[in-house]
């Protein structure tokens, strides 16, 4: 059993770009399945499954994705082991910037696009820092400049990592990516795996659902801003 | 590298490595400790710095060291390309693609044949260097010889640039602002010369002039399109240029490619215009999957290639006519023995 965690900005491509992926190793008969874990909905589970590939969805609500993820990750490796997939893909809607799913021993992708702009490789955290390969979409919509300007900062941001340009229309640079993922580690389970950044240790009341405001609401983790 | 880099100052550390300083800017505290030694600074960052970093330390050294490992290793000198070699493989329905054909720096080839022939995938095929693991099976050899495969990887050592139909900028950045940015990620050294001389050569492909402190983002489909020719002809890493078309409108195609190939690029370029097509040394035709024929470009094609930018200017001209709110009533005699 491959398994691969793949995380990135909302809509910078994720899908579109797994999709083309997972088509290149379809052909060579690959059996690969995803579980996209997102906050509140997501249609992502029938793109998924309208191409013939295994797709469950995990919504974490009012919590943070990623900590979400951690604690069903386990699970899911074996929901496919289960459903005889090859390889498991988990796709993670980066909404906190903080924490990322990237487990260490275990093949971590981030992806980004190249409408973000070129000051956000500098601020993205752990799921593009500590990132094996990074995969910069939507280079179809800028120049090519923009493009080298764009790999270079991300370059900077994680400079061990492989990057990869792919365009999540046209699929260009998705068979090339498919190559690497055939040599992600195999993981047979989880127990005693790290992630590769601790996530932050207390959440404040408004992680856990929280909504009203004022002084007597905020418990846990708060932090004030100086204003003076 | 460690051993040499912890005890300097940080300030030592920008002065004789300046693009250290973009690795340090999302760090906190730099003013203070321009004076303490690299290892200081990085002892000294908070707990809960890191944190809100997303880092741990030892990643955040390590990154560091990585960080300027590969920075220095921008600066080598790559192995130049003097041509590349394409060995056919096998078009679509799985038969022989009988070609060896090596293209050198400084030549133009034009891509030609149908929607869905396989145009792209040639492209794609000559950006991976493949070896026989596409689904065509070709080769793409590099100096005659099997490349250094890091190269697939490798975002300095890129093979290919590409200009795309695409004409927009999407940077909130001046013409000027743009350049220099695209020049420092290439860690030159002489940014602003490298910069005006870009400007004035896309001036010159440019039909309409425009000025550095112009937005990238106003510029006219012409003016970016010559702007990208000349960014990518000086600042672009890559020896191959592919482009897809280049329409007329407001640029000098003649010398937008000349400037590419001066600088002993390799163009490959799909199209379907014949003014374009005959520009080229050769061009390739591709059927099912398969590069069909090659086809010099004849002497009698290029003859007819001047006549054909005269009648290409003349259409111009007649253009200009309806723009400027003019009639069209006379229609010069070359074009009307043609109709
Ligand atoms: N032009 C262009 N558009 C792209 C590219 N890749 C993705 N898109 C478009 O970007 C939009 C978002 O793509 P998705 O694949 O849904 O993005 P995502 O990261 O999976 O989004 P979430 O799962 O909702 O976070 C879609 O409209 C895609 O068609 C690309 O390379 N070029
Ligand atoms: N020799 C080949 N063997 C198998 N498949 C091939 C071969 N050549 C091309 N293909 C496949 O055929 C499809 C169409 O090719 P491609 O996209 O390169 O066409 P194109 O000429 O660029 O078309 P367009 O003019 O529409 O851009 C692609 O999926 C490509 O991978
Ligand atoms: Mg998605
Ligand atoms: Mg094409
Ligand atoms: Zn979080
Ligand atoms: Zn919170």
């Amino acid at each position: 059993m491959q398994l691969i965690t793949v995380a990135g900005p909302p809509s910078a491509g994720k899908t579109s770009v797994m999709l083309k992926i997972i088509e290149t190793l379809q052909e060579e008969t690959l059996k690969v399945g995803v579980i996209k874990f997102d906050c509140l909905s997501t249609q992502d589970q029938i793109l998924y499954q309208k191409k013939g590939i295994e797709a469950k969805i995990g919504l974490s609500g009012n919590l943070c994705p990623d900590h979400f993820f951690v604690s069903n990750v386990q699970d899911c490796l074996t929901w496919s082991q289960k459903n005889n997939l090859d390889m498991l893909i988990t796709e993670s809607a980066g909404l906190c910037n903080r924490c990322s799913p990237h487990i260490r021993d275990v093949m971590a992708v981030c992806v980004i696009d190249n409408l973000s702009g070129v000051n956000t490789p500098r601020k993205v955290g752990p799921m593009l820092k500590l990132a094996d390969i990074v995969i910069i979409t939507k280079g179809d919509i800028v120049s090519q400049a923009e493009r080298e300007v764009f790999a270079f900062r991300v370059k900077q941001a994680n400079p061990s990592a492989i990057i990869v340009h792919v365009n999540g229309i046209t699929g260009q640079g998705a068979r090339e990516v498919g190559q690497l993922f055939k040599g992600a580690q195999g993981v047979d389970s989880l127990t005693d795996y790290h992630l590769r950044f601790s996530m932050p240790a207390a959440t404040c009341s408004y992680c856990l659902g929280q909504t009203r405001i004022g002084q007597n609401f905020q418990m846990g983790n708060v932090r004030k801003m100086d204003l003076s | 590298m460690w051993d040499h880099l912890s005890v300097m100052t940080v300030k030592q550390l920008f002065t004789s490595y300046p693009y250290a300083t973009d690795f340090f800017s999302s760090l906190p505290n730099l003013q203070q400790s321009e004076e303490s030694s690299v290892a200081a600074y990085f002892a000294a960052i908070e707990e809960d710095t890191l944190q809100d970093l997303g880092i741990g330390r030892q990643e955040l050294l390590d990154q560091f060291l990585s960080f300027m490992l590969q920075m220095e290793k921008l600066k080598e000198d790559k192995v130049k390309i003097e041509s590349i070699t394409i060995i056919g493989g096998r078009d679509k329905q799985g038969k022989v693609e009988d070609i060896e054909l090596t293209i050198h720096a400084g030549e133009i080839v034009c891509i030609v044949g149908p929607t869905g022939s396989g145009k792209s995938r040639l492209l794609a095929d000559i950006e991976w260097v493949a070896q026989h693991d596409t689904p065509t099976n070709r080769k793409i050899l590099i100096n005659g010889q099997l490349p250094d495969m890091r190269c697939r990887f490798s975002v300095e050592h890129k093979l290919v640039a590409q200009l795309s139909q695409n004409m927009n900028f999407i940077m909130d950045l001046s013409v000027e602002e743009f350049v220099s940015m695209h020049a420092e990620s290439r860690m030159l050294e002489n940014i602003e010369e490298v910069t005006s001389h870009i400007i004035a050569k896309a001036n010159e492909l440019a039909g309409e002039q425009f000025n550095p402190d112009t937005p990238v983002t106003s510029l006219s489909g012409g003016q970016s399109r010559a702007l990208m020719i000349a960014d990518t002809a000086y600042l672009s890493s890559s020896p191959i240029v592919l482009i897809d078309e280049i329409e007329n409108a407001g640029i000098d195609r003649q010398n937008a490619l000349r400037l590419l190939i001066d600088k002993q690029k390799i163009v490959l370029m799909a199209t379907h215009d014949p003014i374009l097509a005959l520009m080229g040394d050769k061009r390739i035709v591709i059927k099912n999957g398969g590069i069909s024929k090659v086809i010099e470009t004849s002497e009698k094609e290029r003859e007819n290639l001047i006549l054909l930018t005269q009648i290409d200017r003349k259409m111009l001209a007649i253009r200009e006519v309806l723009r400027s709110g003019g009639r069209i009533n006379e229609i010069p005699v070359e074009l009307e023995e043609i109709i």
